[in-house]
């Protein structure tokens, strides 16, 4: 293992660091965080078998300075654009960072989210087991800002090169929907705006949710006592704003949620940029699970396309070792 | 009357027990939980209590809403009921810690003294977390102090404000903007480096703590 040390250079607001979630403390008012597109994440970990946390990025792009040692990265996610030293890799890409290079990501052509992965484990804080950082109140990894040194137990370098990958197939349509679960605070005509009229990703978004403008959907009432929210959830304010929380979000809240984003359309949804078009399908419960099921299927086939020969075959070493154990008690 | 039961998309279902708080309603809430925990249904994620609500959050790759709602419900009958930990909590209300005491005082007509001794001599409850990570929201404010809340949010109140609106009282883990009304603070910290003090369903007391005492504890 050797150490490789990354400079800050440059790095706008929305840049974390983030693992795959911080899970269980929904109870105690602690969100999951982690990635808000999770495909983009998963993509940029599996190129470079990444085993630590990575970067998220957004608009603001970042520039990091390797100075010290050597490490492989990985960027994916929308449409970002990756160069080094000025020389172009495109948006979803391996890549090599050696000692005076300067790695600049940029918000590119689509999306608000990607991430950079690293070949090894970064150095970072952890709470309650997690590097994922809430951004609220700046626990776990934390926030990356000019002037910050990371340092990398880099894996070896080996003979990586910068190598792209395929992203995910492109997905079109409506963002499918579950209504409720708070559907009775709404009058009958305001559902069916939702799910027949036109919205647009407004300018506001972050990590706890993308703000959406369109007609407004005003509860009827806003009586309900405070009850637990979840990410995809789309709530909505007294005003009739709606808005889609997203990995920050408020573990509990008093404004009624008047449908549910399903998990395979949250990173779609999460990824159009302010201004761009939206419209919602209601979809029943049912229906979201047999999604959920079918997109999981396509995401690890998709998931072992990005895989390098190298990183597939340690990963299906690792399945097989697994599929031993599992054997072996079951005998 | 039967629990309702609301699809959350294809992750979790809400499980709802009426619309008023009732600490009957919420020991119910609790036991049912403690009981899902203690014999988990395939696929359970989490569980998040709340005033009349709880939330299960599922797989969907092993099992589905209705599936694990009917699961979690099958465990009502093994579910006894649990006395909550009773924590006491040191606050002191010296003027620059509690900035909105006096106004508190004129607003319910009462004397400053006797507000907070009203608040020293209530039990309060932990329903549940919101809001940020370790804000627990506590149930019991007496009627006779319960105002609403500002209507503008103030300038960010420092960790560790103990602050009521309505029938709730909470201790903020962060600083932050805040509509409530701050009536002393505490060194006492909910959020910790390993977790949380409260868990939902338990008691909370506070206790009248002098300057120095919080200054030598800060």
């Amino acid at each position: 293992m050797t150490s490789a040390v990354l400079l800050v250079e440059q790095a706008g607001p929305l840049t974390t660091i983030q693992d795959a979630g911080r899970f269980g403390h929904l109870r105690h008012g602690v969100s999951w965080s982690g990635p808000v597109e999770p495909l983009g994440f998963a993509a940029a970990r599996t190129a470079i078998a990444s085993r630590g946390a990575a970067i998220e990025l957004s608009h603001g792009g970042i520039a990091l300075r390797c100075v010290e040692g050597a490490v492989t990265f990985a960027l994916a996610g929308g449409d970002f654009t990756a160069t080094i030293d000025g020389a172009p890799l495109g948006g979803w890409t391996t890549g090599v960072l050696t000692a005076g290079a300067r790695l600049v990501v940029r918000d590119g052509a689509a999306g608000n989210w990607a991430t950079l992965a690293l070949g090894g484990v970064p150095n970072c804080p952890a709470w309650l087991g997690s590097s994922a950082t809430l951004a609220l109140a700046g626990l776990g990894g934390g926030r990356l800002v000019v002037g910050d040194r990371l340092t990398v137990d880099a894996d070896p370098i080996g003979d990586a090169v910068a190598r792209p990958f395929a992203p995910p197939p492109a997905e079109t349509g409506p963002i499918r929907v579950v209504l409720g679960p708070q559907l009775d605070a709404f009058a009958p005509e305001t559902v069916a705006a939702l799910t027949g009229a036109d919205f647009t990703a407004a300018p506001a978004f972050d990590r706890m949710g993308m703000v959406l403008t369109g007609p407004p959907l005003v509860p009827l009432a806003l009586t309900m006592l405070s009850s637990p929210t979840i990410r995809g959830a789309i709530q909505v304010n007294g005003a009739g704003t709606a808005t889609i929380l997203l990995a920050d979000h408020q573990t509990t809240g008093g404004y009624p949620r008047i449908a549910t984003v399903i998990s395979a359309d949250l990173p779609r949804a999460a990824q159009l940029r302010p201004g761009q078009p939206l419209r919602f399908v209601a979809i029943s419960a049912a229906e979201a699970v047999a999604i959920a099921r079918a997109a999981a299927l396509r995401r690890t086939e998709w998931l072992k396309r990005v895989a390098t020969a190298d990183t597939l075959l340690d990963r299906l070493l690792a399945a097989n070792l697994i599929d031993g154990v599992v054997d072996a008690r079951e005998e | 009357m039967a629990p309702t039961v609301q699809p959350v998309g294809d992750t979790a279902v809400l499980l709802g027990f009426g619309d008023a708080i009732d600490p009957a309603v919420f020991d119910g809430i609790l036991a049912l939980e403690a009981a899902i925990i203690a014999d988990p249904p395939p696929g359970l994620v989490e569980t998040v209590p709340a005033y009349v609500t709880l939330l299960i959050v599922f797989d969907p790759l092993v099992t589905d809403g209705e599936t694990i709602a009917a699961a979690a419900l099958a465990r009502t009958g093994t579910a006894r009921p649990t006395t909550g930990a009773l924590h006491w909590i040191a606050m002191c209300s010296d003027a620059h810690l509690a900035p909105d005491l006096a106004d508190v005082a004129d607003r319910v007509a009462m004397p400053a003294a006797d507000v907070l001794a009203a608040h020293f001599a209530t039990e309060y409850r932990v329903y549940m977390y919101g809001f940020a990570p370790g804000y627990a929201y506590m149930d019991g404010v007496v009627p006779a102090l319960q105002l609403p809340r500002k209507p503008v949010p103030v300038r960010s109140r420092p960790t560790g404000s103990v602050m009521i609106a309505g029938g709730q009282c909470l201790i903020t883990t962060l600083p932050m903007p805040t509509g409530w009304w701050v009536i002393g603070a505490t060194t006492t910290q909910v959020l910790r480096p390993d977790g949380f003090l409260f868990q939902p369903g338990d008691r909370v007391r506070f206790t009248p703590q002098p300057r120095a005492d919080f200054d030598a504890r800060i």
